[in-house]
């Protein structure tokens, strides 16, 4: 027994010696999902775009670092991170405190708040109790599916998608009588061809909810270099103009 | 021993952050159960309904009429040659894209527009078109003296299905279907991507919940593992009953051995 212990500890520590990299690798791999338009979506040759590729590019370009940009799903991107497949997330993701246990935050590089959608003319009321027995929508692992299974888990049925865009599929087949989602991927669908029989109901929901990139605990240096980079392209202009590339109002 | 699991939860415990899992394990156990029960749900029914239009299937792909045995050959052949996945989506996601569908009443209210129906349909579909190959070839292998004794009995064609050739067949494909329903089980998996909260959807919710990956993922690893194993203790029951003629006989068999 005490042999395999050691065994063990020795094995942990060399693969441990193998994985550490240094924090200040110049060549950089950020991860997004690809399917968060317009904040990150994957374009007809394939490639990742949107504004959170944006935002990671124009801070490469600060930061003067070499970037590559992965497609992650959803669901395995904090893992991903985790296995040092990449080293920072830059996918929309809010500031929480459950992911504040498992990975550390940059500043926030925008604010998001939620909304509930639904069909156009149709009269919606979004008190719980109006709500009662009717059928909301989500995407899995997200925000908007935390508040729902929290606020109004007790009153409606709750569906969680993989994706955004399975959660607006299955909204236009109406199998969903409304969904809750983040408002401003949500707009952006809203003025696609799909989305022409919904709108917004009720008002915003704010709930403190900070956008920031997501990197590995131990990797300071690197969090506070892509602080450094956010307040460089927020006051130099080049985040304003990546916002009115995608929308009318500011987000920061 | 105990010093093995004493290192194993440490283990654990440093993986979650330093957090408990046990105490998440105790918070969320109830909702991964009821996703158990939803995946055997899934499996038998939609294996008893599998079977169901496997027979027919399996009939037609041994006539020599081609406008039976080429349908069937067709079905088989799309139901084999693609992913479990594909046949989930198109279902799900799929046939909600025809608006007429969608004022059909009660097809699309009550079966259609719910993920477990989709689910089931999608399921049975496939696993029919891997039973009824399973079928075919075991109604191929019925020796042919008994088809011939059956015969010679003056017994009608459709008798001698349904008591000498069917029965048969069953007992043959046994071992072998077995297998199928264990692929089945772990197939179920998919129902998750269409919002069901069979043993994986309800695994996955917990995980967005707690980041447990490795803990959680390794709960529903193990609990699939319980599933398949005492389906194939109840696989290996059926078939010391059914193929009751093949048990070896064991005084018997001592007896031969001058």
């Amino acid at each position: 027994m005490k042999l395999n212990r050691k065994l063990l500890s020795t094995l942990i520590l060399a693969a441990a010696g193998l994985a550490v990299s240094p924090a200040h690798a110049d060549n950089l791999r950020i991860a997004t999902e690809g399917a968060y338009a317009p904040f990150n979506f994957i374009d007809a040759s394939g490639k990742p775009q949107g504004f959170d590729v944006d935002v990671a590019l124009a801070l490469c370009e600060k930061m003067q670092t070499e970037c590559e940009i992965v497609a992650q799903d959803w669901d395995g991107i904090i893992p991903g991170l985790q296995s040092r497949r990449y080293d920072a997330i830059i996918a929309s993701m809010s500031i929480t405190e459950e992911r504040q246990r498992v990975v550390a935050f940059s500043d926030p590089y925008y604010s998001n708040v939620l909304a509930f959608i639904g069909p156009k003319g149709q009269e919606m009321s979004v008190e719980p109790e109006a709500l009662k027995g009717k059928t909301l929508g989500a995407q899995r692992a997200t925000i908007a599916g935390q508040y729902l299974e929290d606020k109004l888990g007790k009153v409606v049925t709750v569906k969680l998608y993989d994706t955004q865009d399975n959660a607006y599929l299955d909204l236009a087949a109406g199998r969903l009588d409304g969904m809750v989602s983040d408002k401003f991927p949500a707009y952006d669908w809203l003025n696609s061809e799909a989305g022409q029989k919904f709108e917004f109901k009720g008002a915003d929901v704010d709930i403190n909810d900070k956008i920031g990139i997501a990197v590995r605990k131990q990797d300071d240096a690197l969090r506070e270099r892509l602080n450094k980079a956010i307040g460089e392209i927020v006051s130099d202009g080049t985040y304003q103009k990546i916002n009115e590339k995608y929308f009318p109002f500011p987000i920061y | 021993m105990s010093e093995l699991i004493v290192m194993l939860s440490e283990w654990l415990q440093t993986l979650a952050g330093g957090a408990e899992p046990w105490t998440a394990y105790a918070r969320y156990l109830p909702r991964i159960l009821e996703g158990v029960g939803l995946t055997l749900e899934l499996i038998v029914f939609s294996g008893v309904v599998g079977l169901v239009i496997a027979l027919p299937i399996a009939l037609m792909r041994i006539t020599h009429n081609p406008w039976l045995w080429m349908p069937a050959y067709g079905y088989i052949f799309f139901f084999r040659g693609t992913p479990l996945l594909v046949q989930i989506f198109l279902v799900y996601y799929g046939l909600s894209q025809f608006e007429g569908l969608r004022d059909t009443g009660w097809l699309w209210t009550e079966v259609l527009s719910q993920p477990y129906w989709c689910a089931i349909i999608a399921f049975s579909l496939n696993t029919a078109a891997y039973s009824a190959e399973l079928l075919r070839g075991a109604i191929l292998a019925v020796p042919r003296g008994e088809i011939e004794a059956a015969r010679s009995l003056g017994l009608p064609r459709a008798t001698q299905y349904r008591k000498i050739i069917l029965p048969r067949a069953f007992g043959i494909i046994l071992p072998a279907y077995g297998n199928e329903v264990i692929l089945m089980l772990k197939g179920s998996a998919l129902a998750s991507t269409i919002t069901l909260l069979d043993l994986m959807g309800a695994t996955r919710n917990v995980i967005a919940r707690t980041y447990m990956n490795m803990e959680f993922f390794l709960l529903a690893g193990f609990l699939y593992l319980l599933m398949a194993a005492i389906l194939i203790g109840l696989f290996r029951v059926a078939e010391h009953f059914i193929n009751a003629h093949r048990r070896v006989p064991r005084r018997k068999a001592v007896g031969l051995k001058c």
